[in-house]
């Protein structure tokens, strides 16, 4: 008698971890509505909703860049170098990272310093990709689109503005750009300036050498810029 | 300085599955899509006022919750007469029923408060603070919606 009291306790319980079991599982994603069908195997089940999850956020995101309800819209663009991380504004093209760098670190600081409401989204990057595959193919010797100098402070504008003037095949020394931009505190501080250029490649800060012509310094590795000044055409 | 919440692309990565698989358990898999939108879109316009320090989760299942309101509310306005509903069914058509399709039909038919509490608890595994935050009562109220919510579906389980 106990014994079949003890066993129709433990028979109750497992209905309950069945049912707690079935819950946590979520409703198989083949329930629709009323029709209530076939579910997926068990085993592939969280898997599969995993995958609808991630599809999901993507139209999300897509459709957030679309209806212009982000402030800052980003993708990686492929280039010889790597995948480049392209961020672009209602402005315009605000931020250009090097494959090597953190994506989440570049991602908090436009966060901080723009605005938290940014998405992953190709489409608005799509021009911009068409102009550096145009550029680093030769096609193309200067770029079209507007840029976004949030990220610049007063004297870093005033040194990468010059350093944007620099045509195409053409070089300046660290001394004449900081001539130009009337630095007082002379090449070194317009050198740090060009360093921490937010948008390497676009704003040419590889076509600043020193002195008599050594390649001085350069924020995505001195390969890369010599890459470049052969790519234009001016070592 | 960094008083602000993350960038809303890692947000969404981070919290896409639970509010998919709440969705997909609170309204069904063909209208999931839209409140999933409408709950990230919602979450988006809000977004750059919440702190560094809110509890994500549990906010982005309360927009989820809302708009699992909506879409049984826009539901019950266009519902179907009963005939209609049992052609749908499929009841009696040729594919056996899946072993959960009478849990789910059930909790389908729980009251909105009670079908909430046993989602946000079980499918996206929030506290009873939160799963209060998120419904809009206390937190009492809410363990007992969750406790006779929990009660029907045992019914259901165990027939």
């Amino acid at each position: 008698m106990s014994a079949r009291t003890k066993g129709q306790t433990r028979s109750a319980e497992d209905r309950d971890t069945t049912l707690e079991d079935a819950l946590r599982r979520g409703a198989p994603a083949e329930h629709v509505g009323h029709d209530r069908r076939a579910a997926l195997a068990s085993g592939g089940a969280a898997a599969a909703a995993s995958t609808r999850a991630a599809a999901a956020a993507q139209r999300v995101s897509a459709r957030i860049a679309a209806e212009g309800l982000a402030d800052v819209t980003y993708a990686p663009v492929d280039s010889p170098f790597g995948a480049l991380l392209l961020a672009v504004t209602g402005r315009g093209l605000v931020r250009l990272a090097f494959p090597e760098e953190d994506v989440d670190s570049v991602l908090e600081r436009l966060a901080r310093r723009i605005s938290p409401r940014i998405v992953e989204a190709s489409a608005p990057l799509e021009p911009l990709r068409r102009e550096l595959d145009e550029y680093f193919s030769g096609r193309r010797r200067s770029f079209e689109l507007p840029l976004d100098w949030t990220l610049i402070g007063p004297f870093g504008r005033r040194v990468l503005r010059v350093t944007s003037e620099i045509p195409y095949g053409g070089v300046l020394s660290y001394a004449e750009v900081a001539a130009d931009a009337g630095s007082p505190r002379g090449s070194r501080a317009a050198g740090n300036a060009l360093g921490s250029n937010p948008i390497p490649i676009v704003i040419p800060c590889h076509r600043v050498l020193r002195t008599g012509g050594a390649l001085g310094g350069y924020g995505g590795g001195l390969e890369r810029k010599q890459y470049l000044l052969e790519l234009e055409g001016a070592l | 300085m960094s008083s602000g919440p993350p960038p809303f692309q890692r947000f969404l990565d981070t919290h896409r599955d639970a509010v998919w698989r709440f969705l997909v358990s609170s309204v069904g898999a063909s209208e999931a899509e839209d409140c999933f939108q409408e709950t990230f879109i919602a979450a988006l316009r809000a977004y750059p006022r919440l702190r560094a320090d809110s509890n994500l989760r549990a906010w982005v299942l309360t927009i989820a919750h809302r708009k699992s309101l909506d879409a049984h509310r826009a539901r019950a306005r266009r519902a179907l007469p009963v005939e209609d509903v049992a052609a749908l069914d499929g009841r009696g058509a040729t594919s056996p029923p899946a072993p959960d399709a009478a849990l789910w039909s059930a909790v389908e038919e729980l009251p909105a408060r009670q079908r909430s509490a046993v989602m946000l608890r079980y499918v996206a595994d929030l506290p009873h603070r939160d799963i209060a935050a998120a419904i809009g009562c206390s937190e009492e109220a809410a363990r007992r919606s969750l406790h006779e919510g929990l009660l029907k579906l045992r019914k259901v389980v165990s027939a």
